[in-house]
């Protein structure tokens, strides 16, 4: 914590399998100082496995842990000095709030005097001053979730831990206290690091998300870099919904333009330099991107500007979730698209099933991705 | 609770209940009445209302001897079955490890083959090793009689145990034994206590084992009855049985109290899943 500068926390190469199983097969990541860092992905790619790992619980079957610098790999848990909230809390039932919060202060044989003055601090923060005596049991979700934030970071880790601390709550109340949490991580200036599987959370909180598919690290960066400049399919299908289009690139621009051809013959104009002419590809287009016309006649389809029918509209409240057929009446000649408009559409116009529409983007808006095997 | 008071029985089974209850429970004040009387013999209704039986079962030093024999092996026999159900049923739920369902069935086998079994078979072993006729052999035979039914029972409450808990103790900076300690033996205690009071109420009556154990200075209470009982019916038996009987009520009553304390605790815990659920 004293200087922002520099790594937190560095995995280098973690190995972990279950018989011949690879749970984690070959994680490196660094974490700054400070930041708000989120696990995200489905369910059994490892996150868990990962954030055990680090906390001590689980020895990696190769590689190393550095915190702050330090190799502690095989340091025992209790020995890391790191916060950690498990999924379910685990609030010790038979101790009142404020010996919860006074467990890890009495373990590191702190005087009672300084033991409940910082206690009283720390509940405070949580705004749970008035809940001390109470049994968790008396505790609603969220301020049993409080009660295990104040727990793991009264003893001012360094680093603290948390495996979807808020999974088991509602919406609403999930929401608060991501706020919450976000604010008391920047007040306090410790380096999180948060798994959860819902993208929604991890663009809300972190600074720096880190997709986890199949025990392996997919991408990591910014959740705008996740979601704008995504570089695998599964991630552009993960951060968000998004339209894969296959196709082959049959030409590269100056400009970092690529031209990527469908099986239809229809063009689409995107970016990566990753690829090089030649290549099977899939073209990510998010479907708020995508600028729906109305259309009488049928002008010729360009690159970026196709026709396209109308064959599904599902409100979502605040916007319009379209689904757009492109090309002749046959399956293999035709592409499906969602596309996502303000509730009244681009130009004041709201669209019906059976429309005819021009659709177009812009090719810095779609994102040309390796074929993965799906 | 509620849902077994909404459940109205049907008369014909209420009646028969109550015969039920009667017929278990008719003998008790027959005994505690006879054991009150003024008669030389065993006969009732009593002629007349004395202490006679009491004075003589409680002023005789050998029954007396019996009663702190019973209580010893009562006591060493729940102590024990506490440390080694605790022990035996943390691992069985907790570790991860081959041939768990052979240890089961070695750990279970008492509670299927017959007592008297059992007991010929630590009869010889004990014998020689010269330990027949001590408070330890009953006290070892009657906590492997036991073990069984308490490991079952703490495994299940430890069943019911997040794993969680303790990690967390752990993560919190308490070392794996601290977090044991601090953690999940508390929260283990019921079980624990549960089990120990099984323990000590089997004990105390049972008759097999001391009687192949036992020997003439180790006479418990149940063996004293038997033998007495054999030689000739007289009415101190009724004083010892209403003797069994209290200590049976008073052990049961104080578990009542101790479990319904840890139920106003725990009460809470038992919340904190349900919102988790
Ligand atoms: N003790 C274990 N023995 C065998 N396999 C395990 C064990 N623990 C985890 N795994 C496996 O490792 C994989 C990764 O598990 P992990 O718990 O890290 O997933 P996760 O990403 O946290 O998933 P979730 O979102 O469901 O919590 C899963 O396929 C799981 O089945
Ligand atoms: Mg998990």
């Amino acid at each position: 914590m004293k200087a922002s500068a520099g790594n937190s926390i560095v995995l280098d190469n973690l190995w972990k399998t279950y018989g011949s199983f690879v749970a984690v097969g070959g994680v490196s990541l660094s974490i700054e100082a400070g930041k708000f860092c989120t696990i995200l992905g489905p369910s059994g790619s490892g996150k868990t496995t990962v954030l055990m790992m680090l906390a001590g619980f689980s020895e990696p079957l190769r590689g190393n842990i550095l915190i702050d610098g330090n190799d502690v790999t095989r340091l025992p848990p209790q020995k890391r000095n790191l916060g950690v909230v498990f999924q379910n809390y685990a609030l010790f039932p038979h101790m009142t709030v404020l010996g919860n919060v006074a467990f890890p202060l009495k373990m590191r044989g702190m005087n009672a005097a300084e033991i409940n003055l910082k206690c009283r601090q720390m509940l405070d923060v949580v705004e749970l001053g008035d809940f001390a005596g109470r049994y968790p049991g008396e505790l609603s979700g969220g301020q049993q979730q409080r009660v295990a934030l104040a727990r793991a970071l009264v003893f001012e880790p360094r680093v603290l831990l948390m495996d979807e601390p808020l999974g088991a709550l509602d919406k609403r109340l999930r929401a608060a206290l991501q706020v919450e949490l976000k604010e008391l991580q920047r007040r306090m200036n410790v380096t999180v690091v948060y798994v959860t599987h819902d993208q929604e959370e991890a663009l809300t909180m972190a600074d720096q998300v880190v997709i986890m598919n199949h025990g392996k690290i997919e991408q990591f960066g910014t959740a705008d870099d996740l979601y704008d400049r995504p570089t695998t399919e599964f991630v552009a299908g993960f951060m968000g919904d998004t339209n894969l289009i296959e196709g082959v690139v049959t030409a590269k621009g100056n400009d970092g333009v690529l031209r990527v051809e469908h099986p239809t013959g229809r063009t689409i104009l995107a970016q990566n330099n990753a690829s090089s002419v030649g290549d099977s590809v899939s073209v990510s287009l998010r479907p708020e991107c995508l600028a729906l016309e109305a259309r009488k006649d049928s002008p010729t389809e360009e690159a970026n500007g196709w026709n396209g029918r109308i064959v599904n509209a599902v409100s979502l409240g605040d916007a319009m979730r379209y689904t757009i057929v492109v090309g002749e009446n046959r399956p293999s000649l035709q592409i499906q698209l969602q596309a996502k408009l303000g509730r009244r559409g681009a130009h004041g116009h709201r669209f019906y099933p059976a429309d005819e529409v021009r659709l177009s983007w812009n090719a810095n808006d779609a994102r040309v991705l390796p074929r993965g095997k799906r | 609770m509620s849902i077994n008071a909404s459940i109205k029985p049907n008369p014909a089974v209420r009646v028969l209940a109550w015969c039920a209850i009667a017929f278990l429970i008719a003998p008790i004040p027959i005994i505690i009445l006879v054991s009150f009387s003024s008669a030389q013999y065993l006969t009732f209704p009593p002629p007349g209302l004395s202490l006679q039986w009491y004075e003589r079962f409680l002023g005789s030093s050998e029954w007396v001897q019996s009663i702190w024999i019973s209580l010893q092996v009562a006591v060493f026999s729940a102590i024990l079955t506490m440390v080694l159900a605790t022990m035996a049923a943390i691992p069985m739920v907790r570790a991860d490890f081959g041939r768990k369902s052979i240890i089961y069935a070695i750990l279970l086998a008492p509670m299927i083959i017959p007592v008297i079994i059992t007991a010929i078979a630590m009869y010889f072993v004990f014998a020689q090793a010269g330990l027949t006729g001590t408070v330890l052999a009953i006290t070892i035979g009657h906590t492997i009689v036991v073990l069984p039914i308490a490991f079952v029972v703490l495994s299940s409450t430890l069943q019911g145990l997040d794993p969680r808990l303790e990690r967390a103790a752990i993560s919190l900076g308490a070392t794996p034994l601290v977090a044991f300690y601090k953690i999940t033996l508390p929260l283990l205690a019921p079980g624990i206590l549960t089990a120990g009071l099984f323990a000590f109420l089997t004990s105390f009556d049972e008759l097999i084992i001391p009687l192949f154990l036992g020997g003439p200075t180790t006479q418990t209470l149940a063996v004293r009855i038997w033998n007495s009982v054999v030689m000739e019916i007289e009415p101190t038996i009724s004083a010892v049985a209403v003797f069994l009987i209290g200590t049976t009520v008073l052990v049961m009553v104080l578990a009542a109290l101790v479990s319904r304390a840890f139920q106003r605790k725990s009460s809470s815990s038992s919340h904190q899943e349900a919102s988790h659920a």
